[in-house]
């Protein structure tokens, strides 16, 4: 079982499809739900405090909103757990999105210099397009190594 | 008890920043209670395309649809906070859109702010406090005309100032430094009373504004306690006799400043600076020092000099003062370095608080540092206008408290 980083990392559905194929999703538990009466979007399952920001700083410096480094300091210890990722690019909102334009290109990013193996996908358009999104999930999980070696 | 005033909120990033708690507390410190506009998701990406800022991340699309349901009225609110974490570029250009469109298209108040981790809620208490002033009191705001005999004391960081007045008129003044805080208040009214030829008894309503408006309006029995922002531009259009139609109210403080929106003498949009003492009076008290003079004499030497001729390299109260003093030191006159530093606060407060809010003339200046003639120039100069200091203008807060505790005399 592979630890699997999930982007959009609030993604349900996604979340889903990694547990479904054996493996451990690595993301926000947090569904989005048909209304918002939250703050973001993604707002946080849990109470964040002045000091994320301050611990995000190992992944942005302190020019960057502190807005980024708060996600980062939830984001970042996920990243460099994960074993693998799946990116979904241009996801609808009620697939799962995150808040902030700014903290995705930075995870991407982060996501990318990492070295593990990531599968990008653009979010599917139709049923046909829908099929063939869960088929390559399938085959990229089936892929991963069932343990992998420390 | 009267009900909350309700203020919605339309931010990004303020949970991540971990400052959401603290925007809580500021709202309940002055009774209010801070709201996310119920709005359906599908609504959200119609919203933008109709907003027409096409902007990528997802909580500035959700405020964008969050303030269009205010401005069509399909959320009820009593006002509006809008903020978004500091030196994100994609959200500054939201946040200002967004609190014109609404300052444009809605009777709200709004302010915005840009927030950091090390926001708290005393920083966006006077803020919330206006909000929910100018919702609750708006009848109150009203008051064009003072009546009977009442007295107002404004509780400064720099300065204390009182004011006496009597149907319509001020008869009596005070003004001293603040050291200790009763104490200061305490002489100033002495001083306004002596000069109105009154005794304590003869006042009929009393008002306080400022920082030290609770411990001052708790020792005098005050019947109005009030945030410096509304009291301020209240005071200002009375003062400049432009209490009907649009204004901009400039407030240099000593700690502080504020630049605020005004139509029909009530804050429409407001932003308020405290993060820098560069862009306060304190940086020009502390020029004055070293060039060795009275702040008084700051703003007519001022005049006779030429900013351009002096390079300042830095804003700050310490760096930016380092540049005057190396100034003097390579052989400027102290006319162009009084010229800079008036320069450097004014060039300040129009880059940081003045991009915050719409420029309507009449340009008000009000405060002690509207005294600062060199200021007042420098800042016509950036902003291309002739700007308004009102007679009286120092003691705008004190006025402006007077003006509107008279709204107590007739049981207001």
């Amino acid at each position: 079982m592979a630890k699997v980083f999930i982007y959009p990392a609030t993604s349900l559905i996604l979340s889903d499809l990694v547990a479904r194929f054996g493996h451990k999703p690595l993301g926000a538990a947090l569904g989005i739900r048909e209304r918002i009466q939250t703050a973001g979007v993604d707002s946080p399952p849990l109470q964040i405090t002045p000091e994320e920001p301050k611990r995000g700083l190992k992944y942005a410096a302190v020019e960057v909103p502190s807005g980024v480094r708060g996600r980062m300091a939830i984001y970042g210890p996920l990243i460099e757990e994960a074993e693998a990722a799946i990116i979904v690019n241009d996801a609808d909102l009620a697939f799962g999105c995150m808040g902030c334009a700014r903290t995705n290109e930075l995870i991407l990013f982060t996501l990318r210099q990492s070295g593990i193996p990531i599968l990008e996908l653009d979010y599917p358009g139709d049923e046909e397009e829908g099929v063939r999104f869960v088929a390559a999930v399938r085959k990229f999980l089936d892929g991963l190594p069932e343990e992998v070696e420390a | 008890m009267s009900r909350k005033v309700r203020i919605a909120q339309l931010s990004c990033g303020s949970e991540y920043s971990g400052v959401q708690n603290e925007i809580y507390r500021a709202a309940e410190a002055v009774d209010a209670e801070v709201f996310f506009p119920d709005i359906a998701l599908a609504d959200v990406e119609r919203a933008v395309d109709a907003f027409g800022l096409d902007v990528r991340s997802a909580d500035l699309k959700l405020m964008i649809g969050r303030g269009m349901a205010l401005v069509e009225g399909k959320v009820d609110a009593d006002a509006v906070f809008i903020g978004t974490c500091f030196r994100c570029a994609e959200a500054a250009i939201v946040r200002n859109e967004l609190r014109r469109y609404i300052h444009e298209n809605s009777r709200l108040p709004v302010v915005s702010y840009s927030f950091t981790e090390r926001t708290t809620a005393g920083t966006l208490l006077t803020r919330m406090e206006a909000l929910t002033t100018i919702a609750r009191r708006r009848a109150l705001l009203a008051r064009e005309a003072q009546t009977g005999i009442t007295m107002g004391i404004d509780s400064g960081s720099s300065t204390t100032k009182a004011a006496v007045m009597k149907d319509n008129e001020i008869i009596g003044t005070g003004w001293l430094p603040t050291t200790e805080v009763i104490k200061s208040a305490e002489g100033v009214v002495a001083q306004a009373l002596e000069m109105a030829g009154l005794v304590r008894e003869d006042i009929q309503a009393i008002g306080t504004t400022g920082y030290g408006r609770f411990l001052v309006g708790r020792h005098f029995g005050a019947d109005l306690v009030q945030e410096e922002l509304t009291v301020n531009s209240k005071g200002a259009v009375y003062l400049a006799d432009h209490q009907r139609g649009a204004s901009t109210v400039i407030d240099i403080g000593g700690m502080d400043n504020k630049a605020i929106s005004v139509i029909d003498g009530i804050p429409g949009t407001f932003t308020m600076g405290g993060i820098c003492a560069g862009a306060s009076g304190r940086f020009l008290e502390m020029t004055a020092k070293r060039l060795g003079v009275d702040i008084t004499e700051l703003g007519p030497l001022a005049m006779k000099g030429l900013s351009k001729n002096v390079p300042m390299n830095s804003y700050c109260i310490v760096f930016g003062t380092q540049s005057l003093v190396n100034a003097l030191a390579a052989g400027s006159s102290r006319e162009d370095v009084a010229a800079a530093a008036c320069h450097s606060v004014a060039e300040q407060v129009f880059e940081q608080q003045l991009q915050e809010i719409d420029i309507k003339e009449p340009v008000i200046m009000v405060g002690g540092t509207s005294l600062i003639e060199g200021l007042v120039h420098a800042m016509g100069d950036l902003l291309q206008v002739k700007v308004v200091v009102p007679p009286h203008s120092q003691y705008i807060g004190a006025v402006g408290s007077a003006l509107l505790a008279s709204g107590f005399i007739e049981g207001e």
